[in-house]
Parts: structure tokens; sequence; C-alpha cells
């Protein structure tokens, strides 16, 4: 059996989580074995409906009174006591901030191993094998396991979502008893971000900025530019983030987020390779440089030589017009 | 208070990663290696915190006797003490072993501590799995990606970043912490620490003064492949005036890449 881990923020499922769903679904078919989905907190069933149509065949829901908010350490408990009752021989979660926090502390308990932040998985002389990049994308490693079950991150925005079917499943709930040395590290309280914006590591679009925006107020250009594209955040390099012109939460890179959105727009970013590795398997990469030398243009599907404040102004009108049609 | 803080050796950000297909692993020849840069980021809020409250710095590092060069950087920023907790196994992207060797050192040698510091992910493995692994092997609480950190008594609060959001989590000591960017601006080494840090022996103790046999640090994960990423061609490259760039732009992303 697959089991997939599904992460309820604010009783809400994110977008990544049916991807990740999606992709257990895929490899439970090519295995011959059953897709089952867990979920942790109170009043979930009727987001277990949900999981029914991406074909998982039993939603687990674990519920305890304590279990309102995300503790990494009672969450821990609890899934342990799931994976003692059903041994699935494989669990997934998505790489997202909850999903990172909690797989390894999961597989730790149960004593096995961690694949972090695959990006593809199939399934080779009837084993699992994930792919996930590793020196921030520099190299691509591919992983079997030698324990079980297999435990495995998956990144969000990389695995399709299927179309829902129309299928029923079984809800099992489970009575848990958590010892209250497991509720140490509880989440209080919910700090949201600037004016609740798109994380990068969820946009299907990046509009990023780096040191040739010149200045902190300069970045208003690529907020309106991502206000006017669907699913759009606003990224950045380090030098626009070191100089304060915004937020670090907004940095791409070696030591900032791996992002692999639909459409990467570069301005004033000149390409460095801590800059490059995480944002290099983006599906598109336009780059508008005023420097013709400058490496991102070598790298870039479609490149423009030019001055980005001349730029942005007449790009925005064009998609202004076009997305409205 | 006693806080201990876990660092790693890895390739520096500028490195050309270069791969050795017969053998699976990657050329370490001709790389640069440095402190982990998140590592950095611990180190600085552990020594904030000593000298906001009085206490000791211990910094350890697992890996071969080459990672002296990073604990002594450390103690250079003004660590009190170092580790060498020598495991010569070649880099196997499994944070496990590691969080074991860790575990078992401070259950047997180092038992007497109040937080312990992590970078939130180490550069290479890429991994972010050795912080909870220990806190999960050691029974302690977590909070990782921290952003912010305080600490009262036996009890601490910290800001952990997620998605385009943060959450504020409290907890007990011991705990775990793993270190974000924007924590703290780490320090450089001073001239005196550089000399003090010289002078310094570091402790050594392996994988079997600790007890562990191989069966315990056995591998969870088997490389099956390693291959360099597709490298990116370089595409279309204009020069014409911005209004015409733009419209040139926006045709590529409809007609071509078909993301708009
Ligand atoms: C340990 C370490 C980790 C790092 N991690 C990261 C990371 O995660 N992310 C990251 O981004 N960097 C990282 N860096 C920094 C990286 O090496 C580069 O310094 C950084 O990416 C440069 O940012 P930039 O491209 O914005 O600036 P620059 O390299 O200064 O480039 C600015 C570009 O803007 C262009 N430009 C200027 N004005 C205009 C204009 N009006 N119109 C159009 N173009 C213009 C210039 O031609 C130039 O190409 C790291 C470095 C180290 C040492
Ligand atoms: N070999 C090691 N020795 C000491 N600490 C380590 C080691 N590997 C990882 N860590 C710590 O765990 C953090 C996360 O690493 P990782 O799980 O490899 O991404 C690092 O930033 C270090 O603080």
């Amino acid at each position: 059996m697959i089991l997939v881990f599904i992460e309820v923020r604010d009783g809400q499922i994110k977008k990544y989580n049916l991807e990740i769903l999606s992709e257990g679904k895929r490899r439970a078919d090519e295995l011959g074995v059953n897709l089952e989905a867990v979920l942790i907190g109170p009043n979930l069933e009727g987001q277990a409906e949900d999981l029914f149509t991406y074909g998982a065949k039993k939603v687990h829901l674990l519920e305890h009174p304590q279990l309102s908010s995300y503790s990494p350490s009672a969450y821990t408990a609890a899934l342990l006591q799931l994976l003692e009752e059903v041994k699935p021989a494989v669990v997934l979660f998505p790489a997202s901030s909850m999903g990172k926090d909690l797989a390894p502390r999961v597989a730790a308990g149960a004593g096995v191993g961690v694949a972090s932040d695959c990006i593809r998985t199939s399934v080779e002389e009837g084993q699992l094998e994930v792919v996930r990049p590793i020196y921030a994308g520099k190299a691509l490693a591919a992983f079997r396991f030698n324990s079980s079950p297999a435990v495995a991150t998956l990144r969000p925005n990389v695995f399709p979502a299927m179309e829902p079917s129309d299928q029923k499943g079984e809800i099992s709930k489970k009575e848990l008893s958590i010892p209250e040395d497991r509720f140490g590290d509880r989440v209080d309280e919910y700090l949201k971000g600037e004016g609740a914006e798109l994380d990068v590591t969820e946009a299907d679009i990046i509009v990023s900025g780096g040191r040739g925006m010149k200045g902190p107020e300069n970045f208003a250009l690529l907020k309106e530019l991502a206000a006017i594209l669907p699913h759009a955040a606003v990224g950045a390099s380090r030098a626009a983030v070191d100089s304060e012109w915004i937020g670090h939460q907004h940095q791409v890179g070696q030591t900032g987020k791996t992002v692999s959105p639909n459409l990467y727009m570069a301005f004033g970013i000149s390409g460095a390779i801590q800059h490059v590795a995480g944002m290099s398997s983006s599906k598109v990469i336009v780059a508008v440089n005023k420097d013709s030398e400058a490496p991102i243009l070598k790298m870039a599907d479609f490149g423009v030589v030019g001055d980005l404040f001349q730029v942005i102004p007449p790009l925005k009108e064009e998609l202004k017009r076009l997305l409205s049609e | 208070m006693n806080l201990f803080v876990f660092v790693k050796r890895v390739p520096d950000t500028e490195s050309k990663i270069k791969i050795d297909h017969e053998k699976r692993t990657i050329v370490e020849e001709g790389l640069n290696f440095v402190l982990s840069p998140y590592d950095e980021y611990a180190v600085e809020e552990a020594l904030r915190l000593r000298e906001a409250k009085g206490g000791r710095v211990v910094i350890f590092s697992v890996g071969a006797e080459t990672s002296k060069v990073i604990l002594k950087k450390c103690l250079a920023m003004g660590a009190d003490d170092a580790v060498l907790l020598k495991d010569e196994a070649p880099e196997s992207y499994d944070g496990l072993r590691t969080s074991k060797v860790i575990a078992k050192a401070l259950q047997t040698k180092f038992k007497d501590f109040d937080l312990l510091l992590f970078g939130r992910q180490s550069m290479g493995a890429d991994n972010a799995q050795v912080p909870s692994m220990t806190a999960e092997l050691l029974g302690l609480p977590q909070v990782n990606v921290v952003t912010k950190l305080e600490i009262e008594g036996n009890r601490g609060t910290a800001e952990r970043e997620i998605e385009g959001a943060s959450e504020k989590v409290s907890f007990s000591l011991p705990a775990v912490i793993s270190a974000q960017k924007g924590l703290n601006e780490p320090r450089y080494e001073t001239l005196k620490g550089i000399m003090a840090a010289k002078r310094k022996e570091i402790p050594v103790l392996t994988v079997e003064d600790l007890g562990l046999s191989a069966a315990d640090l056995a591998p969870q994960l088997k490389m099956t492949g390693l291959e360099s990423p597709p490298v990116r061609q370089a595409g279309t490259v204009i020069d014409d005036e911005p209004v015409i760039a733009a419209k040139k732009i926006v045709e590529f992303l409809r007609e071509k890449a078909k993301v708009i």
C-alpha cells in the first residue's frame, strides 16, 4: 500500500497535496497496490471525500483533541501509530514546509531513511525509484530504498494532478493516545506574510528582480507585473535581498528557494551560479538585462538586451491587453 | 546554558559539480570546502545566547579529519570547544546515519545540554533531515527553519518560515532548532579568535568509540544513478527598441512557450 500524508493548514488542503496524491496513484497502479491517504486534525470528513476522487481507496483520519494545530512531535507520534498498524510499503509527503519538517522525523521514528524533495518517481524492477536534485540541482541522483517503508518527500509544482473521478472510498477513524511529552512543540499562532502573498515555491510564474532593480521602490514594478499574470509571485536575487529591497523569503537560489515554475522572468539579474542553481529547472526562462554578456542571457529561452525600466512598462501594457481579451 | 551546534563541511556554493560516472560520486578533487552556510547562522545564534545568558558553546561535526578546518573556524568565531565525531564514510545523502551518530554521542558522552542548534539544510545533500531525525531519536521538541528565537527559563518561542507566512511555535527545553537565513548576521572570525583556535585541541571520537556497529549504520538509501541536469541551451536573444522588445516577449510567451 502507498500512503500519502495530506497536509491540512487552516482547514485547507493546498493544491500540491493533490499533485502528490496523483503521483502516488500512478505508482500504486503500477505496483498493483492500493492508495491510501492520511489527514490529521479535527472535522476533516468533508476533506476526505475529495481525496477519494483522486484515487485514495481509504482515508485515515487521525483525530485527537490536541491535534488541531501543528506539532511535529505529536504529529509524528500519531503517524507512527498508523504506520505500525497499516504497514505501508511507501509513504509520501509533499516537500512543503510541513512535509519537510515531519517526514524525516517520522522516518527516524520508524528507523528508515528519507529521500528529500524528489522530482521524479518510477517503478524499476518492481521497486520504487525516486530522482532528486543534489547540490542545488547541479546533479540529479536516483535512489532506491533498502528498508521499508520507503519514505520520500515530493516537490510541489512538479507532478501533474490528475482529473478527479467520482470514485468513493472508506473513511477510517482512529482513536489515538499520544503521551503528554509529545506536545513539547506546538504552533501557537499563524503570522501572515506581507499581504498574504503567494510563495515563490507555489507560483506558476515568477517575476524576479536583481541588483539591476536599483532600489526597493522599483520592486513595485514587479509586483504590478505579478498582479497582471495568473498565479504569479515576485522573486529576487540575493543581491536584492541583501540590500534589503525585498524580504529574504523571496530569494531564489542556492541559499534561497529552489523553484521550478512554468515561467521565470529575470530582470536585472546577472545569472550567478548560486542564483541559477535555484531556478534552472524552470520550464521557460525569460531575461531582460542591459549587458549582452550577462550569463543569464546564455541560458534564457528568450533574452532581451535592454533597460528593464524601459521594457517593463510596455510589457505590462501588452500583457494587460492580451490577458483581458 | 549548554549550547551544542552541529556543523557540516560542504563544497562552496561557487563549485561546479563534476560527476565520476564509474564510482557514482561527485569528483571532490578541485572543490573548495567550507562550513555549510546555514550552519553559520546556528553558530552565531548560539554565541549570542551565550553572551545574553552565559554558558558554553560546543561545536560538533560528523565527518573525516578534514572537517577539523570548519571546527577551527567556529572556534575562531568564538565557540568554547569543538568535537569531531569521526565517520569516514563517503557522502551517502542519508540523514539517518549522521543523526544516529549525533544522538549516540549525546546519549553516551554529552548528556548535559539545553539547546541543539542546526542549519536548516546542508548545502549539497540539501536534505533538511538531520535536525528532525536527531530530535526524534532523542525525543526532543523541534522547530525548523527558524528566523526568530527567544529563550526564557526552560521555555522558548520561535518563528519559523512557512509558505508565504510564518508560524509562531512555543516549545520546552531541551530542544532542537534549525536556523534559516534572517535569524541573525553571522560575525567574522577575529584575529585573536583565529590565534586561540589554532592552539585549541579538538578531541576526536570515532563511531566505534561510540559503540555503533556497521548494522546500526547500515545505509537506508541506495544510489542507482547520478547524472548532470540537462544543460540549458541559449535561446533567442534580441536587441530591439523597448516597445518592440516587449511585444516580442509577449508573442514568445503566447505563441512559442505557450505559458500565458
Ligand atoms: C554562499 C553564497 C550563497 C549565495 N546564494 C545565492 C542565492 O541563493 N541566490 C542568489 O541570487 N545569489 C546568491 N549568491 C550571490 C551570487 O553569487 C550573486 O552575487 C548574486 O546572485 C548577484 O545578484 P544579481 O544578479 O542581482 O546582481 P549582479 O550580479 O550585480 O547583476 C545585476 C545585473 O543587472 C543588470 N542590470 C543593471 N541595471 C540594469 C537595467 N537598468 N536594466 C537591465 N539590466 C540591468 C546588470 O547588467 C547585471 O547583469 C550567493 C553567494 C554566496 C557566496
Ligand atoms: N555530518 C554532519 N555533522 C554535523 N552536523 C550535520 C552533519 N550533517 C548535517 N548536519 C546538521 O544538520 C543540518 C541539516 O543538514 P541536512 O539534513 O544534511 O540537510 C546541517 O545544517 C547541520 O547543522
